[in-house]
């Protein structure tokens, strides 16, 4: 397969006005991704698994990525082809991380294989797939509404005791026990006094 | 009955024992367990129950694929929230006498996912354990050694009076309630009548220092 660099000008060539881009979020694997926007990534997947001498056509692992200080979603697909045996190729694709506008198009109905990690993104991290057939959670409960792989994720105040807490440890468990600390025990012992 | 003339008659053939010890004498010898498994520690159980380590010598091997047929719930894996109240299902299920053997790290206590959002912090928030096994996973040799424990348990249950065991006990509960799906977390997160919070010893609250 030729280089990122080629490959993104096919893209480019390809799929007209798609806006794609070179990314290398992770230097040390050495795997630099083509990053596309969401609008064109429908159209960007079809090439890819299309075009003679590519033919991407095994979407190996869909995953999300959360960017809270930067404030967006990013989700990941990795492209091989079986027909020609190589690959990956990597395939990001980013959104607004506010619920309102967190969604991406599905590339379920270019690999069917997506379905799944599309619907395990959507929720461990609320991105909402445009087009998938079955959107619905797939390792929480239905009733659950948060989106626990998300930076922002509060877990329940279930936090327990454990053998010898503490610094933040011991507040968490403090706080979610309802245990009220001994500083404030000798506060209110003061006051009594006084 | 005298411990000496008790063995006297021994020697002859004759055993006297109070009804009691006989009948639960044939109760631990046959404890039928429930045939399920959550995760890595079911391997270990089925270890256990295989050749090589062999619960048969115990009178544990039949392992029954319904509820119904069963004395001991074998808790052995990760319980999950959505599992959770599956769990809890089960074991109302089951007919009385039951018995609870938490098998494992995840079993008693979340375990290394006890951190998580999606791993309940041990069976025993909703149902009653009799014996806990710690390791991840706990050897064969563990879980031999919880059914022995188990097994000590029930021949020293009595069956009349106060110490009577929960199920001749018309006013105990024997059915115990499943936790809801909730928005954030189960509901409720424990059952508080059989789980109370584990507290750290130098930790005091408020209302107890105004007792003393």
């Amino acid at each position: 397969m030729e280089s990122i660099e080629k490959l993104k000008e096919a893209v480019v060539n390809a799929v007209a006005g798609a806006t794609v881009e070179i990314v290398n979020s992770t230097p040390a694997a050495q795997q630099p991704a083509l990053l596309v926007d969401r609008e064109h990534v429908f159209a960007v997947a079809g090439f890819l698994k299309d075009a003679p001498g590519l033919q991407l056509d095994f979407c190996s692992c869909v995953t999300g990525v959360d960017y809270l200080e930067a404030g967006h979603i990013e989700v990941v697909y990795h492209l091989y082809s079986v027909a020609l045996k190589h690959g990956p190729v990597v395939l990001k694709v980013r959104t607004p991380r506010a619920l309102d506008d967190c969604h991406v198009p599905s590339l379920t109905p270019v690999w069917r294989g997506c379905e799944f990690q599309e619907r395990e993104a959507y929720d461990l991290f609320g991105v909402k797939f445009d087009g998938h057939p079955d959107l619905r959670r797939i390792l929480m409960w239905d009733e659950f509404e948060d989106f626990p792989m998300r930076k922002d994720y509060e877990p329940p105040k279930d936090y327990e005791w454990e053998p010898t807490p503490h610094d933040a440890t011991l507040d968490r468990a403090r706080d979610a026990s309802g245990i009220v600390p001994p500083s404030a025990i000798e506060e209110a012992d003061k006051a009594k006094k006084k | 009955m005298d411990e000496g003339l008790k063995s006297e008659l021994q020697k002859h053939g004759v055993f006297v024992i109070p009804f009691e010890e006989l009948y639960n004498w044939g109760r631990k010898n046959s404890i039928w367990p429930l045939q399920f498994g959550l995760a890595c520690c079911a391997i270990e159980m089925i270890a256990s129950a295989a050749s090589r380590y062999d619960l048969a010598r115990f009178g544990a091997e039949v392992f029954r694929a319904t509820p119904r047929q069963a004395d001991l719930m074998i808790v052995a894996g990760t319980v999950t929230k959505k599992m959770a109240s599956n769990v809890v299902r089960l074991w109302n299920q089951m007919p009385e006498p039951k018995y609870c053997i938490a098998m494992g790290a995840c079993a008693i206590s979340g375990g290394p996912f006890k951190d998580g959002y999606n791993v309940l912090k041990g069976i025993d928030r909703y149902v009653p354990v009799d014996v806990h096994i710690p390791g991840c996973p706990p050897r064969p040799e563990a879980l031999i050694h919880a059914i022995m424990t188990l097994q000590r348990k029930i021949a020293g249950q009595h069956l009349e009076k106060e110490a009577r065991p929960r199920w001749y006990d018309k006013t105990a509960t024997t059915e115990f309630p499943m936790p809801a799906y909730g928005a954030r977390d189960l509901e409720p997160p424990a059952n508080r009548e059989i789980w109370q919070p584990p507290r750290a010893y130098r930790d005091v609250t408020l209302d107890e220092v105004g007792k003393k």
